[in-house]
């Protein structure tokens, strides 16, 4: 039973993985992200994880791909990707070589090696079953990491301002700036009066 | 047939040699975040694999702080490209060469 989920979700994330690496389309590569992500959660069932499997469908599938879906409607880039072009001379065969020789690497050092993966058993054996997984988790996470869980709601913090900073639009009249920066306000205030670059007009079209 | 732990770590090394060819061969930055998300979705599978095996709870913790990092990460990426994809529509990694002055 487990070896039938097992092989079912492990064709699952490797068929969303290969569409991912070959869907011209983005939209398609998210949609093929989902598939990976919901293989995943379901090996995290598997594996007793369940509270990590909820997070992966809630966060992953539902907030990050989400996330990806906003940013190609927004930008309009959804056109398909001229998948025959090769832009760096050679690219294709050097990255090639070098997944597979990663993955030649890392089986041969789990298949080859020594009785496979090895290590201590946890010490006081933390690690409950499927039904007090979250409980377990929660109790960790807030007595003994305490302080990494105030300092990744930081990190969420400043990731959100950096965000917003980033993404924000200049309108208006540009407050004058620092000579270093005066570059880049040129660079807005002609955007913001009309009149698109040559480049920009030909990119853009049939996005609207 | 018994699913061990290796099962797991060879379906995770895949996955990840799966993500860095993507990585490397995609030129739209939204594709190649998408082939940084699979890899750390390798890495997280691997955590929670060895926590299981080791009795550990170790590993599960590791993948939540990876998720957190993982959406700041998608966050903050997100928004520069947002912020150079409308500047020059259409960029590809390789336009933005430029930056580098």
């Amino acid at each position: 039973m487990d070896a039938a989920v097992f092989i079912v979700s492990a064709v699952v994330v490797l068929s969303g993985a290969v569409g991912v690496l070959v869907a011209r389309n983005p939209v398609h590569a998210a949609l093929f992200l989902v598939q990976t992500l919901f293989g995943v959660a379901v090996l995290f069932v598997l594996l007793d994880a369940t509270f990590l499997a909820a997070v992966q469908v809630i966060v992953y599938a539902g907030a990050v791909v989400i996330l990806f879906l906003f940013v190609i409607m927004l930008l309009g880039v959804d056109r398909a990707e001229d998948l025959g072009i090769e832009p760096i001379v050679g690219q294709r065969s050097v990255a090639a070589i070098v997944g597979a020789s990663m993955l030649g690497l890392l089986l041969t050092l789990l298949l080859v090696g020594v009785d496979g993966p090895t290590g201590a058993r946890g010490a006081n054996a933390t690690l409950g079953g499927a039904e007090d997984n979250t409980r377990r988790l929660g109790e960790a996470l807030f007595t003994d990491h305490v302080f990494a869980v105030e300092l990744t709601a930081l990190l969420l913090t400043v990731a959100v301002v950096g965000a917003v900073v980033l993404a924000r639009r200049v309108r208006g009249p540009l407050q004058p700036l620092p000579v270093a920066a005066v570059a880049v306000a040129s660079d807005d205030e002609e955007q913001s009066e009309g009149g698109p670059a040559a480049d920009q007009e030909d990119a853009g079209e049939g996005n609207t | 047939m018994v699913v061990t732990t290796s099962w797991y770590l060879a379906l995770a090394a895949v996955l990840f040699s799966l993500g860095s060819v993507g990585l490397l061969t995609r030129r739209n930055p939204l594709v190649m975040f998408m082939c940084v998300e699979l890899m750390l979705n390798a890495v997280n599978l691997t955590f929670v694999s060895l926590g299981a095996d080791l009795g550990d709870l170790g590993g599960q913790l590791s993948v939540f702080f990876v998720l957190v990092v993982a959406a700041a990460e998608v966050v903050v990426g997100l928004a520069v490209i947002v912020a150079i994809m409308r500047r020059r529509p259409g960029a590809t990694a390789d336009d933005l060469s430029v930056l580098g002055g």
